[in-house]
């Protein structure tokens, strides 16, 4: 039964009418045109799907979009504030932490909830805490010097 | 100036593959000047038969235009899909043309607006394309000289270029812009003049670091995958799929999955899919279709198939040959014989296969993920029954292809239910759908008898390679007496050869032959009981081999160890398209567990002139790191012709956790030519931790991949 869930959407109050069961990445993509959260796996495998719901990381492949009701979301768009770069992205830019680009806006959103928790993590902590994203190109050694970078740009204030 | 001649007219007098009209290409394009290239006799290279039989188009492959705002856009059937060509291929031609990077565009894998390419794979675009590419700038340079000489009234020999600005080097205020000459209209022509590429001194952009240009994009969310496409009133499409390959259908009710609000059914001979606007909603109506396939028997599985191949395998093609094995074996002190063997290994990028197909009358638009866009353009017109001049394929961001997103089953897929409900349809396969459909790297077996003197001289080498194809079996080590030869070089293998699709993978054939052939030349050393490293630079002559070697035991601090300690040393070398690369490993193995902990990989390639050192350091990393898949835990389980891994649940690719630290070194070369580098760094990595755990174990491994279970099985043997 379709029922009405309001939550916010990167900064701004939203509200869709919606099964309750429908999973969170194709509310994103298809109902809100929020593109940038990706499909990877569907399972929770890869981490593709990732955003922030209250400032951590879930996998929205697996989360129905009843669970986020008065929550706030934040997806790889939300990040951007106005013409700024997160640091985050900034470092992802600047380390070239990328290379087919899908898995990027997953990483950086784990990261971005990987932070919260450890503002000035080591390299050690920074592997454990990615370790459930997934990246085929093998850009993983310039993600976790674009998470350090980025740690250190952001001193734990998101 | 040859004034109302057009030079889409030259264009259409060439052999044209792609039937481009005039109209649309003007249209599309709209005014500036137009500069098409003739990139003759790009070679096949390819292991495919079918694409060796294919005959390869002499005619232009690129076209640049000089837009009225300055701005050279590069018209390229070439695509992204990580590689970073959309960054290398702007830098070589923004330095031949004399423009900044920033005003380069590319645009890609457009089959309206491109001309006709074979697809992009192979280590090709930079190697190949990118060397054509060059002297197709130069040519644009030099043209562009010769209209600015003609506009400003100066003979072109007191010209200079800077930036896109033509200026008189005797009065720099006597100047014109490419930008203006655009604006002037006036498109035509080709010099006829001779002319020549940059040499490294001339170099502005060439050889020089530069950020991914599609970094923005990638890390807002911008940039568009096929999936990203959102077309007014498209369905979504989720296709019922057998749980095995070739398993026949014997009973589908549909009643359930109809009754779902708002779903479009479609049920052809052999195509059923659910339509929905809403993907997870198609997805669920789709799971209520009630369905009976037959149970036929099951002959193969993941433990038999090396049987099963070797009774199969075709006869074999001698494709090197030197001196005579018998006189081989005769000057042989010790004889090796070995067999190495390699699972079915997955592509598994992370974006799946997808397509947005829209049908409009007797036209179709495809976006799509591919590695091919102008084969799919072919199939598209082949199922349909369309004019291929009715069919465009557009390819945006793909998100990883490493040899999968060659074919285009879902690109079809989604042309076919396009054209039959009218609408625009998105097919976007889930993980599942990507394994199962997945043209896996083939399972391949190779047998190695070889023999070595008294001093550790190899005197004989019989190769035999089965199904893996014949890239990278070719030794090149200094022996008399060798003969390699290949057994079925078609990676799709005949029918009845594999129990589902295989095709290339990243390197196809190099990772197997490599993993071969460095493990037995590694296996010899360790009999004659010579270093590793020594034992291949006695066997050497290759300068630029032993060069890659000393690199890398430099960087290393390469030193002699004993086996057996659980930390191990190994190595690999290899020639990979033109590109030489030597890899060395230092691994931990847990004798208990049979886990392999992989502390650091040093990697030194000579791959001639480098077009972005960061990006190509950038490929380098991604090999290894990718390539610690198939030598650690890709190997697909099946049964019959049922995929048994369909997630990552399963199918183990490489983590955060597994990263070793990685140095890379590329070893100057700017006067030789670009060579591949998408692919050497990852065809070192099996022979390279199997060396290395040999080392620390005393134990060979001889089939990929080397997971705990089978490390602890030999260990078991021992």
């Amino acid at each position: 039964m379709k029922k009405r869930i309001t939550f916010n959407l990167n900064g701004k109050p939203v509200a869709i009418d919606a099964e309750g069961e429908r999973k969170l990445i194709w509310v994103l993509r298809v109902d809100f045109g929020l593109t940038g959260t990706k499909y990877g796996c569907g399972e929770s495998f890869c981490g593709a799907c990732t955003v922030i719901v209250n400032g951590y990381a879930e996998r929205s492949c697996q989360l129905n979009i009843q669970n986020v009701q008065d929550k706030d979301v934040i997806t790889i768009e939300g990040l951007l504030n106005g013409d700024k770069l997160h640091p985050l992205q900034k470092a992802f830019m600047d380390n070239d932490a990328l290379q087919c680009g899908y898995c990027t806006p997953g990483m950086i959103l784990n990261a971005f909830s990987f932070l919260n928790k450890h503002p000035d993590p080591s390299i050690q902590e920074i592997k454990t805490g990615m370790e459930n994203n997934l990246c085929r190109c093998g850009a993983h050694k310039r993600i976790i010097e674009a998470v350090q970078s980025a740690s250190k740009e952001m001193k734990g204030v998101h | 100036m040859e004034k109302n001649k057009n030079v889409t007219e030259e264009i259409i007098e060439l052999k044209d593959v792609n039937k481009f009209t005039r109209r649309s290409f003007i249209k599309l394009t709209g005014g500036g000047i137009l500069l098409y290239l003739t990139i003759g006799n790009l070679p096949l290279y390819s292991q495919d038969e079918r694409r060796i039989q294919h005959e390869m188009p002499t005619d232009f492959n690129a076209y640049l235009k000089i837009g009225t705002d300055g701005r050279v856009t590069c018209y390229t059937g070439k695509i992204e899909m990580g590689q970073g060509v959309i960054t290398s291929l702007a830098q070589m031609l923004a330095d031949e043309i004399d423009v900044a990077l920033e005003n380069v565009d590319m645009v890609m894998g457009d089959t309206d607006l491109c001309p006709w390419d074979m697809g992009t794979f192979g280590s090709m675009s930079t190697h190949v394309f990118g060397a054509e590419l060059r002297k197709a700038g130069a040519k644009a340079r030099r043209t562009l000289l010769e209209i600015g000489a003609e506009y400003l009234k100066v003979p072109e020999e007191n010209l200079e270029i800077n930036n896109g600005v033509i200026f008189n080097s005797k009065n720099k205020n006597v100047k014109v812009s490419y930008a203006e000459l655009a604006k002037e209209n006036k498109i035509d022509r080709e010099t006829k003049s001779e002319t020549s590429i940059k040499i490294p001194s001339e170099f502005n952009t060439i050889n020089r670091n530069f950020k991914r240009r599609d970094a923005f994009e990638k890390v807002t969310g911008k940039a568009k995958y096929s999936a990203d496409i959102q077309l007014p009133d498209m369905l979504y499409a989720k296709i019922l799929r057998p749980p095995a390959h070739n398993v026949k259908l014997l009973e589908v009710d549909t009643s359930e999955a109809q009754n779902v609000d708002g779903v479009q059914i479609i049920k052809e001979s052999d195509i059923i899919a659910v339509l929905h606007k809403y993907p997870d909603v198609a997805e669920s109506a789709l799971s209520k279709i009630k369905t009976k396939y037959d149970n036929p028997e099951i002959k193969l599985d993941d433990k038999n198939i090396f049987e099963h191949l070797l009774n199969v395998a075709p006869e074999g093609k001698v494709v090197a040959n030197d001196g005579d094995i018998k006189t081989g074996e005769q000057n042989s002190k010790f004889i090796f014989d070995e067999t190495y063997y390699n699972d079915y290994v997955a592509h598994s990028p992370m974006e799946p296969h997808t397509a947005v197909a829209s049908v409009e009358n007797d036209k179709v638009t495809v976006w799509a993920s591919t590695q091919t866009p102008f084969r799919a353009k072919d199939e598209v017109a082949n199922a349909l029954d369309f004019k291929p001049e009715n069919v465009r394929i557009i390819t945006p961001f793909v998100g990883g292809g490493f040899g999968g997103k060659s074919r285009n089953l879902q690109v079809v897929e989604a042309a076919r239910l396009s054209k039959i409900c009218g609408k625009p349809v998105q097919v976007a396969w889930t993980r599942k759908e990507e394994f199962f459909y997945d043209s896996f790297r083939p399972a391949a077996i190779v047998k190695i008898r070889s023999g070595i003197s008294d001093a550790g001289k190899i005197n004989l080498w019989d190769y035999n390679v089965y199904y893996a194809g014949e890239r990278g079996s070719k030794q090149f080590y200094n022996i008399p007496n060798h003969q390699t030869v290949v057994y079925s070089s078609n990676l799709t293998g005949v029918a009845g050869t594999h129990p589902f699709a295989t095709g290339p993978w990243r390197a196809p054939g190099a990772n197997t032959n490599t993993f071969a052939r460095e493990s037995q030349i590694d296996n010899m050393a360790a009999k004659a009981g010579i270093d590793p490293l020594e034992f291949r630079l006695q066997n050497l002559s290759d300068n630029k081999m032993i060069r890659v070697l000393n690199t890398a035991a430099d960087a290393f601090g390469w030193k002699t160890h004993n086996t057996g300690s659980g930390k191990g040393y190994g190595l690999s070398c290899a020639i990979e398209v033109g590109t030489y690369v030597a890899s060395m490993a230092e691994v931990d193995v847990d004798k208990l567990t049979g886990k392999v902990k992989v502390n650091r990989i040093v990697c030194v390639q000579d791959m001639g002139l480098v077009i972005n050192p960061e990006g190509a350091t950038m490929q380098i990393e991604g090999g290894i790191t990718m390539g610690l898949g198939y030598a650690l835990s890709e190997g697909l389980h099946f049964k019959g012709e049922e995929v048994l891994d369909l997630n990552y649940d399963t199918y183990n690719i490489p983590r955060f956790s597994w990263l070793p630290e990685i140095k890379t070194i590329i070893l100057d070369n700017k006067d030789s030519e670009p060579l591949g580098g998408g692919e050497p760094a990852i065809v070192n990595i099996g022979a390279l931790i199997a060396n290395a755990i040999y080392n620390a174990m005393g134990i060979r491994m001889f089939i990929l991949p080397m997971t705990p279970e089978r490390i602890k099985e030999a260990a078991k043997k021992e």
